[in-house]
This record gives C-alpha cells, sequence and structure tokens, in this order.
C-alpha cells in the first residue's frame, strides 16, 4: 500500500516569534525549523502501517522553499521511503487553498490509496490543508484521528476520533484523507543509521511547471500581522495564607469579575 | 559520518531524544548510581553503539571526529551517558586496528544486530598508570586459551557482554596480548559496583578472571603485540574523553551564562557584573581552545597520522579546563551552585575523572614529553 504523508516544516516550538520588516510574516533569522508534530504523527503512523503489512511505500511531500529539503531529510530518516519537493515561488505566502491545489496535483501524480497529515500546522495553526485537499480529490476526510485499522484486503480503513467523553469509529473507503491528533502514537526517532541511509533515499523536486496547476494568486489575503501588547504583570499578593485567600478571592470577585 | 549537515540532523535527532527520554531521569541516576535499561536501550536504538563499526558490517563508520562529536554532545548533557558509549568505541578499537576478517564479523555482527556491549579491562590492582606492569595470565590449552587474573575500575562493567582484556603471555612490554572475553564465560566474574564521587551513574567494576578459557580466535593482533595495540588503541582514545571533557564544560557554561542573566542582586543581573562577565569569558575561551585542540587531534588521527603526543595534550588540556569551568560554574551559580537542583555541581564532580582515567594527566605530561624529548632514564 502506498502511503503518502503532507508534512510542513515549522519554527521550533521554543521559537520566540517576532513580527519581521515585513509586517506579513514572522522574522525568520535564528529559527530552527522542525517537522510540524503533528505531520510526525502522521509520518509515524504511515511507517507503522507499512510495518504491520509487511510491504508497502511511504512518501513524504513538502512544499516551500530549499530549507524544507531539511524537513524531508527527517522524514526520510525516520524511516520514510521516498521525498517530493514542491519548491514553488507562488506557494511563498499562499493560502491554504493555493498550497491544497498544489498538494492534491501531488497526490494526483503519486496516485496513493492513502494520504496523512497533521490535524495542523503549528505555525499558522489554520488546521485546513487536509480538509481542503481531501475535497479538491473529492475523498472522504475523517479529521484528528487517534487510531487507525486498515482492512486486511485494502478497501477500507475504520478510524476513530476522540470527542467530549467517547471515541467515535468509523468506517471510510480508501482512498481517503486522515488528519492525526496527539495521542494517535508515539514518534520514532531518526536513528543515526536512518539519518546516514536517508541520504540515498531520493528527494525528487518539482517546479512551477510541473505540476499544471494554475495559481491565480491567494484568495485568503493576509493583511498583516500585529504584535499582540505586552501582557500586564502578574501580581503577587504578600501576608498570611488566610488573608492572601481572602484577598485573593476579593480581587478575583471584584475586580477580574471571574468568580 | 559524511557531510555536516548528516552529522548536524544526527545530532539534533540525539539532542531532542536525550531532551525528551533521558534529561528528567539524571538526577534520580545520579543519586542511585542506577544506568536504567531504557537509557541503554535508546541509546543502543539510536545507534550509538555502531559508531565505529565499518559500514561493511553494518555500521556507521564514523570517523574519530563524528565520534568525538557525539560524545560530546552526550557529555553537554551528562558525562555517564557519554561515557558508556566511549568506553565502548575504546574496547573496539583494537578490532579495528587489528581484528581478523572472521573476528570483526563474529564481534561487529553482534554489535550491529543484538546491541551488544563491550567494556576495556585494562588497569589492575598494581598496574594503572604502569600499564605494563599488568599481571593477568593468558595461558595457550590446546586450541583455547585460559585467562586469569583480576581487573579494576572497569567501565560498563556488569552490563558489558564482552570484555576487551589484556594479559600477559610472556615477560616485560612485548609480552602482552590482547583478547575478547565474552562475559558469560565460565569463571568470570564482577565485584560490586563502585561508589564513586562522580560518573555515578556509569558502572565500575572488578573484573575476576578465574581459569576462564576461551577459544585462541579470541586474541586480537598477534601475540606479544598488546602493548603496541594499546598505545594505538591510547592515541584514538584520548581525544574521546577530550571530548567527554569538552562537553561537560560546555553543559556548564550554557547554565552559568542563563544563570547570569536571569540572576538579580544589587538590583541587576549578576551577568551585569565585570566580575561575572570576565569570568564568563575565560571560561568560553577555554571551552573553545580545548576544542580546538581536540579536533585537531581527532583530525590527524583520521588524516591517518595519529599523533600520541597530540592526543594526549586534547585530554590533558580539555581536562583541566574542564575542571576550571565547571568549577567556576558552580562559583556562578553561588549557592544554588552547590546544590543539587542545578546540574553544575554534578558537572563538576564529573569532570575530575577525565584528569584521571585513560592516563592521568602526568602521564599526559609523560607522553608530550617523550615526544619532544625522547625517553627519559629517571
Ligand atoms: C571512573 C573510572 C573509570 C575507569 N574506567 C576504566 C576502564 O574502563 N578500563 C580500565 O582499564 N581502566 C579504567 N579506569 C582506571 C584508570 O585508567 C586508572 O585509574 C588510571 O590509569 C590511573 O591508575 P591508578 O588509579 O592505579 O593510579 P596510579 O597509577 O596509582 O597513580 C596515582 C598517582 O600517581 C601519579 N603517577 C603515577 N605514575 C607517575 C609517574 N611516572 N610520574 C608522575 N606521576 C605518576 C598519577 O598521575 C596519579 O596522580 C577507570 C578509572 C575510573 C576512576
Ligand atoms: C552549604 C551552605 C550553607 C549555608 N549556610 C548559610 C547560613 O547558615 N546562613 C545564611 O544566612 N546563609 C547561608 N548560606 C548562604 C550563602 O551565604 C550564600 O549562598 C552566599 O552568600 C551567596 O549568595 P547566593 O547564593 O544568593 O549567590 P548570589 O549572591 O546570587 O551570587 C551569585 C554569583 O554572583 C556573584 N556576585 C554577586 N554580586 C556580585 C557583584 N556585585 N560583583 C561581582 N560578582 C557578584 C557571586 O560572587 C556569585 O558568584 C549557605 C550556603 C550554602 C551553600
Amino acid at each position: 500500500m502506498k502511503v503518502l504523508v503532507l508534512v510542513k516544516q515549522v519554527p521550533d516550538t521554543a521559537t520566540q516569534v517576532k513580527v519581521g520588516s515585513d509586517p506579513r510574516a514572522i522574522a525568520t533569522t535564528g529559527i530552527t525549523w522542525i517537522v510540524s508534530p503533528y505531520d510526525e504523527f502522521a509520518v509515524e503512523e504511515a511507517l507503522r502501517i507499512r510495518e504491520k503489512r509487511g510491504t508497502g511505500e511511504v512518501v513524504a511531500v513538502s512544499g516551500g522553499p530549499e530549507r524544507v529539503k531539511e524537513a524531508l531529510r527527517s522524514c526520510l530518516a525516520m524511516g520514510a521511503d521516498r521525498a517530493v519537493h514542491v519548491l514553488d515561488p507562488a506557494l511563498e505566502g499562499a493560502d491554504t487553498l493555493t498550497t491544497a491545489r498544489v498538494l492534491a496535483a501531488v497526490i494526483q501524480q503519486e496516485a496513493p490509496q492513502l494520504v496523512l497529515t497533521g490535524r495542523q500546522a503549528i505555525d499558522d495553526d489554520t488546521g485546513a490543508v487536509g480538509a481542503q485537499v481531501a475535497e479538491l480529490l473529492g475523498w472522504p476526510c475523517l479529521s484528528w484521528i487517534m487510531e487507525e485499522a486498515i482492512a486486511e484486503d485494502g478497501a477500507t480503513v475504520r478510524a476513530g476520533r476522540q470527542v467530549e467523553g467517547a471515541l467515535e469509529l468509523f468506517d471510510l473507503p480508501l482512498p481517503c484523507v486522515l488528519t492525526a491528533q496527539k495521542g494517535l502514537n508515539e514518534p520514532r526517532y531518526p536513528t543515526l543509521k536512518g539519518i546516514m541511509g536517508a541520504k540515498k533515499k531520493e528527494i525528487k523536486e518539482l517546479g512551477p511547471g510541473d505540476l499544471g496547476v494554475n495559481v491565480d494568486g491567494p484568495q485568503l489575503e493576509l493583511v498583516r500581522l500585529e504584535a499582540l501588547p505586552p501582557r500586564p504583570p502578574g501580581r503577587i499578593i504578600p501576608g498570611e495564607p488566610k488573608e492572601a485567600v481572602r484577598e485573593l478571592v476579593r480581587v478575583l470577585r471584584e475586580e477580574a469579575k471571574a468568580i | 559520518m559524511g557531510k555536516p549537515s548528516d552529522l548536524a540532523l544526527a545530532l539534533e535527532s540525539l539532542r531532542r531524544a536525550l531532551r525528551e527520554q533521558v534529561v528528567p531521569l539524571l538526577p534520580h541516576m545520579d543519586e542511585t548510581q542506577e544506568f536504567p535499561d531504557s537509557v541503554r536501550g535508546l541509546l543502543t536504538e539510536l545507534g550509538l553503539l555502531t559508531l565505529v563499526v565499518p559500514e561493511a558490517h553494518g555500521g556507521l563508520g564514523s570517523s574519530l571526529t563524528d565520534l568525538c562529536r557525539v560524545i560530546e554532545e552526550l557529555a553537554r548533557w551528562d558525562a555517564s551517558i557519554a561515557v558508556f558509549v566511549q568506553a565502548h568505541a575504546t574496547a573496539l578499537r583494537p578490532l579495528l586496528l587489528a581484528g581478523s576478517p572472521e573476528q570483526r564479523r563474529a564481534f561487529f555482527g553482534p554489535v550491529v544486530e543484538q546491541g551488544r556491549l563491550f567494556a576495556f579491562a585494562l588497569t589492575e590492582p598494581h598496574a594503572g598508570s604502569d600499564a605494563a606492569a599488568i599481571a593477568a595470565r593468558a595461558e595457550p590449552a590446546g586450541d583455547d586459551c585460559v585467562l586469569s587474573g583480576r581487573k579494576r575500575f572497569v567501565t560498563n562493567g556488569g552490563i558489558a557482554d564482552y570484555y576487551l582484556a589484556f594479559a600477559r603471555t610472556g615477560p616485560g612490554r612485548k609480552g602482552l596480548t590482547a583478547f575478547v572475553v565474552p562475559a558469560r564465560s565460565p569463571g568470570l566474574s564482577v565485584g560490586k559496583r563502585e561508589n564513586k564521587m562522580g560518573l555515578r551513574a556509569s558502572p565500575t567494576t572488578d573484573l575476576f578472571l578465574e581459569g576462564v578459557r576461551i577459544p585462541a580466535a579470541h586474541r586480537i593482533g598477534a601475540e606479544g603485540q598488546g602493548f603496541a595495540l594499546l598505545t594505538a588503541t591510547l592515541t584514538a582514545s584520548r581525544p574521546t574523553i577530550a571530548a567527554q571533557a569538552v562537553g561537560l564544560a560546555q553543559g556548564a557554561l550554557d547554565t552559568a551564562v542563563r544563570y547570569a542573566m536571569e540572576r538579580e542582586q544589587f538590583g541587576q543581573p549578576i551577568g551585569s557584573f565585570q566580575g561575572i562577565r570576565f569570568m564568563l569569558a575565560e571560561m568560553a575561551t577555554a571551552v573553545e581552545a580545548a576544542r580546538a585542540l581536540l579536533y585537531r587531534a581527532a583530525a590527524c588521527h583520521d588524516e591517518g597520522v595519529p599523533s600520541p603526543a597530540l592526543s594526549a595534550m586534547a585530554k590533558l588540556f580539555a581536562s583541566d579546563t574542564a575542571m576550571r569551568v565547571t568549577t567556576d560554574a558552580v562559583q556562578i551559580l553561588g549557592g544554588y551552585g552547590y546544590l543539587k537542583d542545578y546540574p553544575v555541581e554534578r558537572f563538576m564532580r564529573d569532570a575530575k575523572v577525565t584528569q584521571i582515567f585513560e592516563g592521568t594527566n602526568q602521564i599526559m605530561r609523560l607522553v608530550i614529553a617523550k615526544d619532544l624529548l625522547g625517553r627519559s632514564r629517571e
């Protein structure tokens, strides 16, 4: 079974985000780039599917500038068989629909039985791409999955998502799109051997002309990023615990009107 | 290990795995002297035991430079986990230098496929600095060899699957020979874990060999070639001790820098006082200088011109630097540096042994002076 995983390269979770000189983007100097953690769950799940079935291929796909190859190499080091990198200037600052169109075109070329991706990328948190890709392909989509099991004949998948107090189980026909929620699995660390082996694996580069997608500018236009006003400093209520708690309750009730 | 970008990716992956899985356990490991199976499992799974195993045998075939980079990274977090990998790599070195194709297959295979661990058993009760004085004996018995003697201070003792042991097959320096002894051999036993000042999570034990019978095919190199093999092994290994020293010094420095920016006294961060700034500047300079010397020694090895003197200089300078920098890091943290709440006191305790093992720093000076002046007649 061929499983395709859509991954996005995002700033490390520890990054102190600052608005850049172009107010529509963040300052990228000094940022460490990583594979978006939810996408890592997707990669891990794809690898487990291949291991469980004993055969198959895992293809990692990402769009973006040259540095995105590092994210793809990290997927290859985890165990993906090969990677596709869409290197198209039109993807810079693209909206999610444009990104989804490009990715859907790659999926059409690759024709996998299953597409996995994270429930959202942790940088802009739109959570839209997985669903939009499925819509463009006319495939079913189940988002935020916590578990999945592909039927032995490879025709359907049973997947579960957590809802308030219960696990909702669905059967979907393949091909389909599943988006991964935290808890789906524990992603493996790329081993040194995997990292060395990744050197020999292919990263196919696709340019603007290779996909036949007309990118006619974003439909969602980002106006600007505004830095949040600095959080007012916390306040320490001094005194004996008994009095301090009384004062805290008073402040919460009368000033913050929280209780 | 290939292009620098591969190594960077490897170190990044390593850093992340350590941060998530090992760092939270370190205070407990230090307190109890335990080396948890989960930590061994993780380090093995990441491939760290296969670093020096040639690619032809399924290993990573790392250069000494890359081995040192990995050990430095490990030691930035904890010296005990660094020495787990370091001692194993040192014990494999004689196989790399003198192992026959059959021996390489027989011993590298289990390392790569089953995560088998090696330990290096040279030191004895009456042979520390004077390694040529070892008394453990190896006597031929048909197609076998019978080993008897007592080894001291064996890193990875009790958890290793194989011991690379030196024993006497004749008189004098020319009478030393190296052997691979499987841990499960009848007659082999290990002593209790030593209770140590530092490197506490790393097991250090005695090794007792009481009529241990091993196939003669476990002899590495020719009979009597042991001392030459030892010298070459230590020349390759001392830079890895230097890497351990540089890594732990860097770890202490990183903590001190962060602390100096946060801790306020006299109404300002202590990092704004010249007394602290100059200390940190000197610490950083010393660490960089030690690092430069260590990678120069490693590069000479990788270019096929290993230098005993350079390796000794790297270990001498890096370990003295580690001792000074970790002591200063404790000083910068003031009373808090003296508590186990911060890792700097552990780095300081761990630093000390880098001035002692694989040849004390007095012995490093002997090696360097011999290179300059020839053998002493003292
Ligand atoms: C934590 C730890 C782990 C170790 N791991 C291993 C291991 O895995 N395998 C192994 O084989 N060994 C190991 N060792 C042993 C280590 O290599 C020895 O402790 C070291 O070589 C010193 O030997 P010694 O302790 O007998 O000291 P000694 O040789 O007795 O030295 C005592 C002092 O005398 C000085 N001295 C000795 N000779 C001279 C001289 N000619 N001129 C000037 N000064 C001199 C020394 O520098 C030292 O200061 C380990 C030791 C420790 C502490
Ligand atoms: C085991 C132990 C027992 C103790 N017992 C007692 C006790 O019985 N009673 C008690 O009251 N206290 C006690 N102390 C506290 C001890 O006196 C303080 O730890 C010490 O005065 C340093 O203060 P600090 O730890 O807050 O460090 P800090 O004052 O935060 O200093 C941190 C670092 O900054 C440096 N620094 C600070 N200001 C400057 C400056 N202006 N210029 C240059 N460098 C500067 C310091 O020298 C130090 O290196 C004890 C501490 C320990 C560790």
